[in-house]
């Protein structure tokens, strides 16, 4: 449902890049992390409809999914998905390496 | 043209960015987080689902403390005011922020509505924001903490259908505790079990707002996370909400 806000900053985003080099935009990447409270399908939606009369109105958006991944600050050890988020072995609360991504990540752009 | 075959193709370019794409957000509550710290004041982002129980535990917390005149509190929601109405009836001083669509608040919002707002006197605000586990999660205001409200009729297992949510609480507080005896399945140490599946240090606090019990706990508990920044004398450190826990 806020996914719409979220097209606008990355249309911001993208402005932000391209039109200092007075850029066509071709294609815009980004990365969603899992947990990242952004559903990826309505992303997608949502940014087919409101790129219409902004810079990124010919650029298709790839969206890459980032997969949660927890892990032990201390050992390293990677914790299964639904497990306890403390390790057993250090007894240390697990860390987030990967999984909250709300990137823009590339933009494909022609330079004039 | 490609200059260097002279092909006629244009030139594309691919530029890595790694732009957070809610930058423009994040800087919008710095800002917020600054003043707030500058101000001497604790700021919470209290969220839940609609129903769970935010504007009730806010009223009996004025009731707990004795002197509400140290709180403040900028209710959210999609339409009417009546939260913030309430909150003022209990003696916390309150604005309405109205969304219209918006399911949730983000930093701009929040900034706006603080223009207005005198704080004077403030040592706590709170930011009751609109009902809903998924998108709030998403947005800094420039809290320190961000306390999610949970009741206990939700059901066992809601941590685990939102963890973005729970993952970014510093405290939950399970609510309606004073209905659980109405509910012969529902057994607290499998809601805690769900916490801790999705919250790698998950704090709770049980409450009722109707009889009063937990808000002892809860009060201590605003009081350590004021002593533990640099908002009260003889703090340490600063406050800070915890940026989502891997920088992308």
């Amino acid at each position: 449902m806020h996914e719409y806000s979220i097209v606008q900053s990355l249309v911001d985003s993208v402005e932000a890049v391209a039109r200092p080099r007075n850029a066509a935009v071709h294609h815009v990447f980004v990365q969603i992390g899992e947990l990242a409270g952004v559903d990826c399908d309505l992303l997608q939606t949502a940014y087919e409809t409101f790129r219409l009369g902004t810079i990124c109105e010919l650029a298709p958006l790839t969206i890459e999914r980032v997969a949660a991944q927890w892990h032990c600050p201390r050992c390293g050890a990677a914790f299964a998905r639904g497990a306890v988020l403390r390790c057993a072995a250090c007894n240390a609360p697990a860390e987030l390496a990967a999984g909250d991504e709300i990137l823009l990540r590339r933009v494909e752009m022609e330079v004039a | 043209m490609c200059q260097d075959c002279g092909c006629g193709d244009p030139e594309v370019v691919p530029i890595d960015v790694q732009h957070r794409i809610l930058a423009k957000n994040d800087a919008t509550a710095a800002h917020n987080r600054a003043h707030f710290v500058d101000d001497g004041i604790l700021c919470i982002n209290l969220m839940g689902s609609p129903g769970a129980g935010k504007t009730a535990v806010l009223e009996a917390t004025a009731r707990a403390a004795g002197d509400p005149s140290r709180f403040a509190a900028l209710a959210g929601d999609l339409a009417t005011e009546h939260d913030a109405d309430r909150l003022r009836i209990a003696g916390i001083r309150s604005r309405a922020i109205t969304t219209g669509q918006a399911c949730h608040l983000d930093a701009e919002l929040v900034h706006r509505a603080l223009h207005h707002f005198d704080l004077d006197g403030v040592d706590t605000l709170f930011i009751e924001n609109v009902g809903n586990l998924v998108c709030p999660a998403v947005y800094d205001l420039g809290q320190a903490v961000n306390v999610v409200a949970l009741s206990v009729t939700e059901g066992e297992d809601k941590p685990l259908k939102y963890p973005t949510m729970f993952m970014g609480a510093d405290l939950v507080l399970l609510t309606k505790l004073d209905l659980l005896r109405h509910l012969p399945h529902v057994r607290i140490e499998r809601i805690v079990d769900a916490l801790s599946r999705v919250m790698p240090e998950p704090r709770v606090i049980s409450l009722s707002a109707l009889d009063g019990s937990g808000f002892a706990d809860w009060l201590a508990w605003l009081s350590g996370v004021a002593q533990a920044s640099s908002l009260r004398p003889g703090g340490l450190g600063d406050a800070g909400w915890k940026p989502a826990l891997h920088q992308g």
